[in-house]
């Protein structure tokens, strides 16, 4: 054992050359994705409004139907991306974070399968045309695990009425960069 | 200390820890980024900043929210900056609205005098009053958006100026529980609708 912790291996103290690696990639690619970090946050602050079992829920398929339609994704011939798609799902949310409506847990559940399955697609179609592959998808689905956890159990958490109040405000906010986005789109600059 | 009340304590600080974490994030820190995606963000948060008119008004709605209170205290703050994006996407597709100088002026001196007035009203009124309102606003935005911009960054940047505007306009209008800060509040509400007479004059000259 102890020639073993003595035998020396390179440190890789510099990643300009071997970077953070693929996984890491994919994690990174999430936070500086605005379209899908939006969506991301209001899907799971709806979860966590409409109660611990929603969120339980949304946890468990929101990552999966995310990794699986990324898989799907990263095997399709060309690169996928439908920018109005994309808005249209966060300005839903958005709205509907907004309005705090006490939808039952299927519901929600349905929307996060739908909403990781769109933007799971899309990234799995664009890591398929840089390149990357399966590693970095499940940075991206881990990286969508984790921050959906922590914004519902947050949520979840909530005792203080005016807490709640400035989640529907966060949920407003996602509609309205949504609604500019609409014009931005039909402008032609998205 | 039991687990409940560490809870409880948690519940209570992780909002405003987060709040801080938030202040500080430095800009800065975006050292290598596509280009113009910062400057997309901060031009969006600088935007609606730019006129006084806009900022007068969006204190504004902060301020009466807080004079009539729950739930128009949180509701206009939610309504106007989704129908100032309403407004704003109207202004981006090009399509018209009629007299948005003078509706933007307007709206600082009907806002300006319902705070000077202390008026209360249902709050589908007041609702509808706001919105009419954050249309003419968010399509003066839409209209004078800069190209070249990183196009949802912007966006963020500019929905989170205009909210932060309510909430120092609710923060100001906390005044309220007090004698002395109600006197206040209606003042400003004098100052709000002078600086819509001025910028109406300004539109029709």
């Amino acid at each position: 054992m102890t020639l073993l912790f003595l035998a020396p291996q390179a440190a890789l103290a510099h990643l300009v050359t071997s970077g953070l690696g693929p996984f890491y990639d994919g994690a990174l690619h999430l936070a500086i994705s605005p379209d899908d970090l939006l969506g991301l946050i209001s899907i799971a602050l709806l979860a966590g409004l409409c109660g611990a079992r929603s969120g339980r829920l949304t946890i468990i398929f929101l990552p999966l139907a995310w990794f699986v339609a990324g898989l799907v994704g990263l095997n399709l011939p060309a690169n996928i991306y439908l920018p109005w798609l994309s808005i249209l799902s966060f300005l839903v949310l958005g709205i509907l974070v907004a309005i705090d409506p006490k939808l039952h847990p299927k519901v929600v559940v349905t929307l996060a399968v739908l909403f990781g399955g769109i933007h799971g697609l899309f990234n799995g179609s664009a890591l398929a045309a840089i390149g990357a592959g399966p590693l970095a998808l499940s940075g991206i689905a881990v990286t969508v695990l984790v921050t959906a956890i922590l914004i519902s159990a947050f949520v979840v958490s909530i005792r203080l009425g005016w807490a709640r109040i400035a989640v529907r405000v966060t949920g407003s906010w996602v509609a309205a960069v949504g609604m500019l986005m609409c014009g931005w789109l039909v402008r032609g600059t998205v | 200390m039991t687990i409940k009340n560490r809870h409880m304590k948690l519940a209570h600080t992780l909002p405003f820890c987060v709040c801080i974490l938030l202040v500080l994030w430095p800009l800065t820190s975006w050292a290598h980024v596509e280009s113009g995606q910062a400057g997309g963000f901060v031009s969006g948060l600088s935007h609606p900043v730019s006129g006084l008119d806009h900022v007068l008004a969006m204190i504004a709605v902060g301020l009466w929210g807080a004079q009539l209170g729950k739930p128009a205290l949180w509701l206009l703050p939610i309504a106007f900056p989704m129908m100032m994006a309403f407004g704003g996407m109207l202004g981006l597709m090009g399509i018209p609205v009629p007299g948005v100088e003078i509706g933007i002026a307007v709206s600082g001196i009907v806002l300006g005098a319902l705070i000077l007035g202390e008026m209360k009203m249902p709050i589908i009124g007041a609702l509808l009053v706001v919105a009419v309102f954050a249309v003419f606003h968010g399509h003066a935005h839409g209209t004078e958006l800069a190209t070249g911009q990183n196009a949802i960054l912007y966006s963020l940047g500019f929905v989170m100026a205009t909210g932060t505007l309510h909430a120092v306009g609710i923060g100001i209008g906390l005044l309220h529980r007090w004698d002395f800060g109600r006197v206040a509040l209606r003042g400003a509400g004098s100052l709000v609708m002078f600086g819509g007479l001025f910028f109406l004059w300004g539109a029709l000259a």
